[in-house]
């Protein structure tokens, strides 16, 4: 056979080869490696010392806390989302794209900054400071101005996932459900639903990971009060600063497992959503 | 009771022509309230608080040497880790669509581990790994390099977080390139570099732009993973979210949003280009 009848559709062996090894040393070093050295960093002195760490009531109190602001975030944002992606998807109406464009806003939004809005708001110089103080009502370094910066950086999360889906099923199936008399709550729980439930489950899991691990947004608006207003992340760089390496691995260990577990489920998404046939919209 | 739901819903149509279903205004009312408690009006306050600040006491904060140093180190170490996220995101993405091995879903779904990984997390673990005495650092700094606490470590910082992001935004383009192009491109005697260059290349460009700017804008705004790899020297490896960080601690609230909003400017110019590349790219598709 001649060699101009070799069809390029193809690279050859060793291309091939290069190409895959590249990926895989780049991929190895970036994700592959980081990833294993927080466990074995964690463990490097031993079990004993681990659970220590994770046992320590700072420890504890920071884990409860990231249980409470993830714990109210997502509920808020998956409301959100759904109403939204309601509205936007099966409704015509004007300015529907600025819309859109408004509720991916915090993405944009460096963390930081994030935190700082809500520092100009409430902060004692903020809008509303005076006012807040008056009433003996705290908001910023506390509870409740950590669940609110969780809220904004994770605000599109949920929305971003269900408005394409929503939109790319159409509202024919809502429509026929409605002229046969069922309600608009029956519409949504048993045609709506059942139609995004992967796409739902997907942007709830991501906008959950998030939530627990959000740094930069929280850190703002913390105060860093120890076993009061210290979430997990938190916690990991004050034990680091104070090199406390271990306990800081420790802690890091059960977010790095929250990572694992989030993209564990989600690959399970991916996979019974293409099974299922409902397409998923992969939002960066 | 249904059907007389259903009826009067049937009487509206008349009006309004457009929908039959219900909920549009209770959906509405809440996606606009609280988008405007939880989005708009947090985020006016940094213009509001800005205004008072005036031109003046504006541009003091950004001629400000410090301040303009640490967008320079921001922009660049970015721009940096967008390209090598571009150049082997490129070659990630080309693996995952067109070759077979072993255990190429495990890796294909660690792709997004920066995405489920807190930057805190991060941002000591890739210090501890590239730090002089770290499991890379040792080895760069057997040559005379060191990664941890310079600009280079904010490049691996930054380079570690935007990593899914050109990955995920070319492999689907590269699924959807028809064989059959390939085949005739390939048949007509184009070489496979010609192919790639004449054929795939301009398939994938927007969506390699795309993936390249979302890199790029992610970066522009990280904060966890960077301050800990960073080193945080004025001047030479501090990054503008941090400043911004120090300013608020030291109850500098002007300076801090004049750095804001500077920020943001920067974010939506992002946003919106990319946004009209992906505008681009769709109307592209269509053809």
């Amino acid at each position: 056979m001649s060699q101009s009848t070799r069809i390029a559709t193809h690279e050859s062996r060793s291309v091939t080869l290069l190409f895959i090894g590249v990926a895989l040393v780049y991929l190895l070093l970036f994700l592959g490696l980081p990833l294993f050295a927080v466990f074995y960093q964690a463990l490097s002195k031993g079990w004993g010392l681990y659970w220590a760490a994770l046992q320590e009531a700072d420890a504890l109190s920071a884990i409860k806390l990231t249980l409470i602001a993830s714990g109210i975030a997502v509920p808020c944002n998956l409301v959100f989302g759904i109403a939204a992606a309601w509205a936007i998807a099966k409704f015509e109406f004007k300015g529907k794209s600025l819309l859109i464009t408004l509720i991916d806003l915090p993405f944009a939004v460096s963390p930081v900054v994030s935190g700082l809005v809500y520092v100009l708001l409430f902060g004692a110089q903020g809008w509303f400071g005076h006012w807040l103080q008056a009433h003996d009502i705290k908001l910023l370094f506390a509870v409740p101005g950590i669940v609110l910066a969780t809220i904004f950086v994770t605000f599109p999360f949920i929305a971003r996932e269900l408005i394409p889906l929503m939109q790319a099923q159409g509202k024919e199936e809502e429509e026929a459900a409605v002229s046969l008399g069922a309600s608009g709550w029956q519409t949504f729980t048993r045609v709506t639903l059942p139609n995004v439930k992967w796409g739902l489950l997907y942007g709830v899991i991501l906008c959950n990971a998030r939530a627990m691990g959000e740094f930069g947004a929280v850190s703002v608006v913390s105060g860093h009060i120890r076993g009061m207003t210290n979430t997990m992340p938190l916690h990991v760089e004050i034990l680091y600063n104070e090199y406390n390496f271990v306990a800081a691995f420790a802690v890091a260990s059960l977010l790095a497992l929250l990572a694992v577990v989030t993209l564990l489920v989600k690959s399970l998404i991916e996979w019974q959503a293409r099974r299922s046939g409902e397409p998923l919209h992969h939002g960066a | 009771m249904a059907r007389s739901a259903a009826s009067s819903t049937r009487v509206f149509t008349r009006f309004r022509a457009h929908s039959v279903l219900p909920g549009f205004n209770l959906a509405m009312g809440f996606t606009l309230l609280y988008l405007s408690l939880i989005v708009l009006v947090p985020l006016s306050a940094l213009f509001f608080k800005t205004a008072n600040l005036g031109w003046g006491g504006f541009f003091a904060v950004l001629g400000n040497d410090r301040v303009l140093a640490s967008l320079r180190v921001t922009f660049l170490t970015s721009l940096a880790a967008a390209v090598i996220n571009a150049f082997f995101g490129l070659i990630v993405a080309w693996v995952l669509v067109r070759y077979r091995f072993p255990g190429k879903r495990i890796i294909d779904a660690l792709v997004d581990l920066p995405f489920a990984l807190p930057t805190a997390v991060a941002g000591i673990t890739l210090a501890t790994l590239y730090a002089p005495h770290g499991w890379i650092g040792q080895y760069f700094a057997a040559q005379g390099i060191k990664i941890a606490y310079t600009p280079l470590g904010i490049v691996v910082a930054l380079t570690f977080i935007g990593l899914p992001f050109v990955v995920r935004t070319v492999q689907p383009v590269l699924e959807d390139v028809e064989a059959g192009v390939e085949e005739a491109a390939a048949s007509l005697g184009a070489g496979r570099w010609d192919v790639f260059r004449r054929v795939i290349f301009p398939a994938i460009y927007p969506a390699l732009l795309t993936g390249f700017s979302l890199a790029f804008a992610r970066a522009i705004g990280e904060y966890g993973s960077v301050i800990f790899i960073a080193g945080n020297m004025p001047y030479i490896s501090e990054i503008s979210p941090l400043l911004i960080v120090s300013k608020l601690e030291q109850y500098d609230y002007a300076g801090a949003t004049a750095i804001a909003v500077i920020m943001l400017l920067i974010s939506f110019a992002l946003l919106f280009s990319i946004n009209a590349l992906q505008w681009w790219t769709s109307r592209r598709g269509v053809r």
